[in-house]
């Protein structure tokens, strides 16, 4: 069945090279020097890609994060965790706009 | 839960386990075979260096029927070791250098014959390692004093603790593990196991509760033993990471959540030719309950015997053709070569 989002695809990530190879080549290098052990671990950065691979609504980064937390050690709760500070800042987020909904409202009204 | 065998599975055939990894579907059977891998990096046959690891399996007899063990061991297995076959061992041992035995299982501790065989191999010198699963001290009165025990004979205690945490361990272990582990590690401790300076090495055994490979070795490391010692005191020496091998139970799970494909797959892309050179196979020489020689535990498990010429048992065994002898490999063996590489001592590189 043909859909937007084929869980195959994941695999031919490598592949957007085909298309752009020095570009594709710079990124992947980037890639992966940004998710080596650092001032954060490696652990920590992985939970932090799982929060935003569910910002971003990525299901190829949910799937490929969500393996990746789970051999880095982490929990479930650990990373349930994650999402929910997604949730929190997507939701804060909106909310916090409300501010200028407030204010434009006691602006004009009288 | 129990074995593959008593549940009349399919699975307890290793043929069947073989032709499951290798041919079960489309995606399998167009897999790189491992040693056509192992050719591709000039390693194809496989040869021994110096034999380091003089393993010995117990026997298939265990007080936990784990959900991936390699062995298909538990408490409804009767197959061990018996006096004759530890004689034969010792008297090999004795004859050649190998400085390291290391007893497997199986629960090793149920055999009768164990803590005569620990003691012997003590006497003649040689480093004893013992893959204890930890909840054999407090399954009966009679083994409660294991740790005195091991710690009279300097044995090297290796134990599993998939996590830090119930739920995972439990996933895997079975139910109540996790506190029993924590219960025997305690004890363990206070016969200076795991503390520095005692010269009594405690290390742990981690593997993933699920289709997905292990992490990097040195950082689980860092979480456990600050996890260990914040939450209970528990000290250890060292983590081995140690990658879920395809085959009997595990295999049986792998089918079972439709998993085997992703995973065979992501064995073979993970496969490091770094990993390939410091196979145990190359440096360990296995035998079975009843003395059948193995180039490692996986194969005694799927009875790929060694290929040596007039020294096939533990009874006939003759260091100079095994010497010479290519190490027999199959898909399994991917499991042993992906990232990092893993072995009974963890990761390899």
């Amino acid at each position: 069945m043909d859909t937007y989002y084929n869980p195959a695809d994941l695999k031919k990530f490598g592949g957007i090279t085909e298309f752009q190879k020095e570009l594709g080549d710079k990124f992947f290098e980037y890639y992966g020097e940004v998710f080596k052990e650092g001032a954060l671990t490696a652990r920590e950065k992985s939970l932090i890609a799982l929060a935003v691979a569910h910002a971003v609504q990525c299901p190829y980064c949910i799937d490929a994060y969500t393996t990746d937390t789970l051999e880095k050690g982490a929990t479930e709760a650990q990373m349930m965790e994650a999402v929910h500070v997604t949730a929190a800042i997507r939701g804060g987020s909106s909310l916090v706009h409300s501010v200028q909904m407030m204010n434009k409202a006691k602006k004009i009204s009288m | 839960m129990k074995s593959l065998l008593s549940r009349g599975s399919p699975l307890d055939d290793s043929a069947a386990q073989l032709k499951a990894i290798g041919e079960f579907s489309e995606l399998l059977r167009g897999l790189p075979r491992f040693r056509e891998k192992l050719a591709s990096h000039g390693m194809n046959p496989l040869h021994p260096a110096r034999t380091e690891i003089f393993q010995v399996n117990a026997g298939k007899m265990c007080n936990q029927t784990c959900r991936h063990c390699h062995v298909d061991a538990g408490p409804d297995r009767r197959e061990i070791m018996t006096r004759e076959t530890f004689e034969a061992c010792l008297k090999v041992i004795a004859a050649t250098e190998i400085p390291t035995v290391d007893l497997t299982g199986g629960a090793p501790e149920m055999n009768p014959h164990f803590r005569w065989f620990v003691e012997e191999v003590t006497r003649l010198g040689r480093k004893t390692m013992v893959r204890c699963n930890l909840t054999i001290i407090l399954a009966n009165e009679r083994f409660r004093d294991l740790p005195e025990f091991f710690a009279r004979n300097r044995v090297h205690v290796v134990s599993s603790l998939p996590y830090f945490e119930k739920a995972h361990t439990d996933r895997q272990r079975g139910d109540q593990v996790f506190e029993k582990s924590i219960e025997a590690l305690k004890l363990l401790n206070a016969q200076g196991y795991g503390r520095e300076g005692s010269g009594l090495p405690l290390d742990l055994v981690y593997n993933p509760s699920g289709a997905f490979l292990p992490g990097a070795q040195a950082s689980l490391e860092t979480e456990f033993k600050k996890a260990l010692q914040s939450r209970y005191g528990i000290t250890f020496n060292a983590l081995y990471t140690i990658t879920n091998m395809p085959i009997s139970r595990f295999l049986e799970y792998l089918q079972n959540s439709g998993n085997l494909d992703d995973y065979m797959e992501r064995l073979v892309n993970a496969y490091n030719p770094a990993a390939a050179a410091g196979v145990m196979c190359r440096n360990t020489i296995s035998v079975g309950w009843d003395g059948k020689l193995y180039d490692c535990d996986f194969n005694q498990m799927l009875d790929i015997p060694v290929a040596s010429q007039g020294s096939k048992t533990v009874f006939d065994f003759d260091a100079r053709a095994l010497g010479s002898r290519s190490i027999a490999v199959d898909q399994h063996c991917y499991g042993c070569t992906a990232g990092a590489g893993s072995s009974c001592g963890g990761a390899t590189v």
